[in-house]
């Protein structure tokens, strides 16, 4: 294992992410804070609470969802996109690392600043309204598998990419629509029973219905189901991944 | 001398069908400074590439201090510093950083003091802490040999290391290069510069449309096709060669001013001396002599001509 290098592109890849620190930290609290004035002080005035939770409190999971996804998505395949683009992975190829060691260090760096902006997220709130973890460990557990999984899926497509649009696309048309209409602000169950069906076809609504349960124990479908969902879309993730690196698939000519 | 690359049969078709390289078979040996000579487009950094696992091999296998590429990628690639023909870099991070990012990257530990003498070995020790993109051409040029150099590889590749670089940079580059083969390092350089693969290589090997196809002794190469020429401006022009001289290989230039003798330097006689004096005897009279040696650049044009 080639501890070495692992370090070197997590930390290659950290200090990208301290050198855009006011991005990366201050978006998202101004844009969570955002949300918290429009949709639990407008929205949430009318209504008033969802399964017994106060609507400010209860979209707290939804919105760390919305950026852990987003984020680990755009901030993994721009990891490995960006060297693609400017060349400079002919260094990484040329070197004694293995795939696995590759994507261990990107997709963890990726990771990493997942879990710091949600944590980030999570205290924000805490200054808008009452908040209550009731499964701290299970909480982390959500955080931290969905973190990794979806920075593999950026991963992914960060390979994929062969442009910046392509590389704007799948978290712009695919992930940020998803978390919209996977239950971030609002329960499965206030939707007609056409769209209740519909939306279990969404994969994040079992990623934020099994969050939200670690907070406040209400979830759409069952805690067991949720883990499952998230096991599938990790084990495919590798899957792809593996796939990628045993055909040098848009890495190596 | 022992053999440290050991390429074998190796070709490469790109996924757009072209063939790039053709059945390469090519010796490296231990501590020389190889130079690949060969036109744009001839295979040579496709062929440095693929010895360093940036490109896949169609067909063939590479051998590095005995070890093969794909299998033993890790033992190969330590040994491999790689410094490429286009000016990659970072643009934000510091010279410093990239460059000890690169010596962990090869999974050599933390090593302040070697970072440190090669970026003065290469002059960039002032600009340390500045971002690359602050950078000139060809200190971006000096750093990705640093980066190369950062885990202190037994052997180094420079595509093109002078491409677009200035004289005094080349002569720094050059020692450069001479101070490391005489650390034991060896180099393997690709250069359309005749005069540079002159200047430094032991061997040449000449690589034209994805095939090599002549490596020798630098030295060697130059005796086997280096012919030399003996101008003799003459005092009145000739219109054609005068019969009495026909035994000779001569041709008329410059509207007839010029007489070339074309002979070969290495033969005991040249035949010099005897032409002069059956010249005194038809009585062609010359007022300058000029000789010249063949450069490796005619001999190069020579041989791409011949294959083509
Ligand atoms: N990725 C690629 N796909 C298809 N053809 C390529 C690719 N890279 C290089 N080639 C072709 O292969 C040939 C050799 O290229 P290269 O090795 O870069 O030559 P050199 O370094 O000697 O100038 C060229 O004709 C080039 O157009
Ligand atoms: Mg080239």
């Amino acid at each position: 294992m080639n501890i070495h290098a692992i370090r070197a592109i997590y930390k290659f890849e950290m200090s990208r992410t301290g050198r855009t620190l006011m991005q990366s930290i201050v978006s998202p609290v101004i844009s969570t804070s955002l949300y918290f004035i429009v949709f639990g002080s407008a929205i949430g005035s009318r209504i008033a609470e969802v399964d017994g939770i106060g609507y400010g409190a209860f979209i707290v999971p939804g919105l760390i969802m919305l950026t852990l996804l987003t984020q680990s998505v755009s901030n993994a395949s721009f990891g490995i996109y960006f060297p693609k683009f400017t060349g400079t992975i002919y260094e990484l190829l040329s070197a004694p690392v293995s795939y696995f060691e590759i994507v261990v260090s990107y997709v963890g760096a990726a990771a990493t600043k997942s879990i710091i902006l949600g944590t980030i997220i999570l205290i924000t709130s805490a200054f808008f309204v009452p908040l209550r973890i009731a499964h701290p460990l299970w909480m982390l557990f959500f955080l931290v598998l969905t973190s990794f999984t979806f920075s593999l899926l950026g991963f992914i497509i960060g390979v994929w990419a062969d442009g910046f649009e392509k590389l704007q696309f799948v978290p712009l048309l695919i992930i940020t629509p998803l978390t919209f209409l996977g239950g971030s602000f609002y329960s499965i169950n206030m939707l007609p029973p056409f769209w209740q069906t519909v939306s279990l076809f969404n994969p994040v609504v079992y990623l934020i219905s099994g969050f939200r349960w670690s907070f406040y124990e209400i979830a759409d479908v069952n805690l067991g189901v949720s883990l499952l969902m998230i096991a599938i879309f990790l084990g495919v993730s590798l899957a792809v991944v593996a796939w990628i690196f045993k055909t040098g698939y848009r890495i190596k000519n | 001398m022992q053999t440290i690359i050991s390429i074998s049969k190796l070709s490469k078709t790109y996924s757009s069908g072209f063939q790039a390289l053709k059945n390469v078979n090519l010796e490296i040996r231990r501590g020389e400074i190889f130079a690949l000579l060969g036109p744009n487009g001839a295979g040579k950094t496709t062929l440095i590439g693929t010895v360093c696992g940036i490109i896949r091999p169609t067909d063939g296998t590479v051998n590095i201090d005995g070890h093969d590429i794909i299998a033993d990628y890790r033992a190969t690639r330590s040994l491999v510093g790689l410094v490429p023909q286009e000016l990659t870099t970072d643009a934000f991070e510091s010279v410093w950083n990239t460059v000890s990012f690169s010596r962990g990257l090869f999974g050599k530990a933390p090593n302040p003091a070697h970072i440190e003498k090669v970026l003065k070995d290469l002059s960039l020790w002032n600009k340390k802490d500045n971002k690359i993109m602050t950078l000139s051409g060809g200190m971006k040029r000096r750093l990705l040999i640093a980066k190369a150099l950062s885990h202190e590889p037994k052997i180094l590749f420079l595509d093109e290391p002078t491409a677009g670089v200035d004289v005094e940079l080349r002569r720094d580059m050059w020692n450069l290069v001479r101070v490391l083969r005489a650390s034991g390092v060896t180099i393997i350089l690709t250069t359309h510069y005749i005069d540079e693969a002159e200047e430094m290589a032991d061997r040449i090997g000449v690589i034209n449309k994805g095939e090599i196809i002549v490596v020798e002794e630098k030295i060697e190469l130059m005796r086997k096709l280096g012919k030399k020429q003996l101008t003799l401006h003459l005092q009145d022009s000739l219109g054609r060669i005068p019969d009495a001289l026909a035994n000779y290989q001569l041709e008329l230039a410059n509207q007839g001013t010029d007489l070339i003798y074309t002979y070969d330097a290495q033969r005991e006689k040249t035949g010099i001396e005897p032409l002069l004096q059956d010249l005194t005897k038809v009585g062609v009279k010359f007022k300058d002599l000029q000789t010249k040696q063949s450069s490796l650049e005619d001999i190069f044009v020579s041989l791409v001509r011949n294959v083509s």
